[in-house]
């Protein structure tokens, strides 16, 4: 558990060293971690010298709207689906939502390869708990450990921005965790360079005691809205609800023929 | 030196040292715990101290968060180190899961760290066994047993350390609904079970309580006292009663 390895408890292998002496002591970086990070690599000082002019250029799958916001009725939950490498449109068709379990949804933006991976290792423990426990784990625990894998990685490299959405005991709840170990809880968030557009649509079209259908409309607008004027999102908007008894997933529409839609109430 | 296992089986199947850190349990002093209602009780038996020692720092019972609580028999070097690993992982807990434990988390945590010792080359298992008090978040009284294997079990009562099995018995007999009706009722069963096998009565009785949503008090030797006068008077009017049956 994370206290226990900050704390400075030395386990008995631990003193060994003590015992032995020791010259590096590691041969690894961060013991302990999924993946072992040999001394002295610096995975995020190669990645910007991939994306220099005149280098070799790596363009990570970047370039996303996400969003997701609480109201009375439970959590909406709304992604586009387009996968970019830079200028090249990977996919028209990702699917940036992993259902965890029919009571928790993850969102991806950032690294599309960070998001699924980690995503899917965070399902793996969302399991295990279960499994252990026997009972369901919470929204908040399942956020900390996800927080928690990113902040084991800090300053490599990592690109993830994700929201973890679900209902438990404490009710409906939405979290914002990105790869800085930044974990906020919050009743609206946007993430990806699309977001901006999204915050404006929500935030001007938002209320508290909006009706089920008026909510999915939002959420809707704000991803059709943000993949209009974003270059890197596009595609379809996949809409989920998150209620008290679980996920549904609401729609898939185009987003091309919901912008013409909406276009009748614009100019 | 530290690949050679110590706690290797025999041929018919039995783990020697497992079984002779149970003998040192069998020789420290006694614990009981109840699970009342809404009221959980940890009662053990207070060796007397010598003359010139400070009472107050053989302490065997210990708060392991505000709402769980444990007492020991056995070794009390050994129970240190566990109860402050089990410390440490209620906290750590509460920061990765934002939530208190429940008392079946933190037994298995005890247990599966005890079992480990079991299983590790030069080390040799805890000599303790311990009781587990406490509440969880649902407002649910749970009482669990481990022991120097690495199990452990839940009970309605319990006791370990020397005479546990006259105390076990004693509670098998006495632990019923009514005998655990209100909180007094499930204290003055443990200080009860306790004066079995406790010479001297009160003043050799160290009682700890958690009610529902409150942290764990000890109780000052005054109440004990009361409490154990309570019990004498009840016995003697029980007496009486007898008495009287017998000669109508």
């Amino acid at each position: 558990m994370a206290l226990f390895d900050v704390s400075g408890y030395k386990s008995h292998a631990g003193l060994r060293g003590q015992i032995l002496g020791t010259g590096v002591g590691h041969l690894v970086d961060r013991p302990n971690q999924e993946f072992a990070v040999p001394v002295g690599v610096d995975p995020s000082g190669f990645l910007k010298s991939c994306s220099r002019e005149g280098a070799v250029s790596i363009d990570l799958n970047h370039g996303t709207t996400t969003l997701a916001f609480k109201f009375r009725h439970g959590v909406i939950v709304a992604v586009d689906s387009r996968a970019s490498a830079g200028s090249y449109i990977a996919s028209k068709e990702a699917n940036k939502v992993i259902e965890i379990n029919p009571y928790l949804l993850g969102t991806m933006s950032g690294s599309a390869a960070d998001c699924q991976y980690w995503e899917r290792l965070l399902a793996k423990e969302c399991r295990l708990y279960k499994l252990r426990n026997k009972q369901r784990i919470s929204v908040s625990a399942a956020s900390k450990l996800l927080c928690n894998m990113m902040l084991g990685y800090r300053g490599m490299g990592l690109s993830m921005g994700s929201m973890i959405v679900g209902w438990d005991n404490k009710g409906p709840g939405l979290y914002y965790v990105d790869d800085n170990a930044t974990r906020l809880s919050g009743r609206m968030f946007s993430t990806g360079c699309g977001s901006s557009y999204a915050y404006g649509v929500m935030d001007s079209g938002y209320r508290e005691d909006m009706t089920v259908e008026e909510a999915y409309e939002l959420g809707r607008r704000g991803i059709t809205h943000a993949t209009h004027r974003d270059a890197y999102s596009g595609g379809v908007v996949n809409l989920y609800h998150m209620q008290e008894d679980g996920w549904i997933k609401v729609c898939k529409e185009d987003v091309s023929e919901l912008i013409h839609r909406y276009r009748k109430g614009m100019f | 030196i530290y690949d050679r296992a110590i706690t290797v089986f025999s041929p018919d199947g039995h783990l020697f040292q497992v079984e002779y850190a149970q003998e040192a349990v069998k020789k420290g002093s006694t614990a009981v715990g109840i699970r009342g209602k809404d009221i959980v009780v940890l009662g053990v038996e207070k060796k007397s101290v010598a003359k010139l020692q400070e009472e107050r720092t053989v302490r065997k019972i210990c708060a392991l968060d505000d709402h769980v609580c444990m007492a020991f028999a056995g070794l009390t070097a050994d129970a240190r180190i566990v109860i402050n690993r089990a410390r440490v992982e209620c906290q750590s807990h509460r920061l990765t899961v934002e939530d208190p434990v429940t008392v079946e988390y933190i037994t298995r945590h005890i247990a599966t760290l005890k079992q480990r010792y079991t299983q590790s080359n030069g080390r040799r298992p805890f000599g303790i066994s311990a009781l587990i008090v406490g509440f969880d978040c649902d407002g649910t009284p749970r009482l669990y047993q481990t022991d120097p294997s690495g199990t452990y079990h839940a009970w309605k009562a319990n006791a370990i350390g020397r005479s546990a099995k006259t105390v076990r018995e004693f509670l098998e007999k006495n632990y019923t609904e009514e005998s655990i009706a209100t909180d007094n009722e499930a204290i003055k069963l443990a200080i009860k079970a306790l004066l079995e096998v406790v010479q001297s009565g009160g003043k050799n009785i160290e009682l700890a309580v958690i009610r529902r949503n409150q942290s764990l008090k000890l109780l000052e030797s005054k109440e004990i006292e009361t409490l154990v006068t309570e019990i004498e008077k009840e016995k003697e009017e029980e007496a009486e009663k007898k008495k009287q049956k017998k000669s109508t």
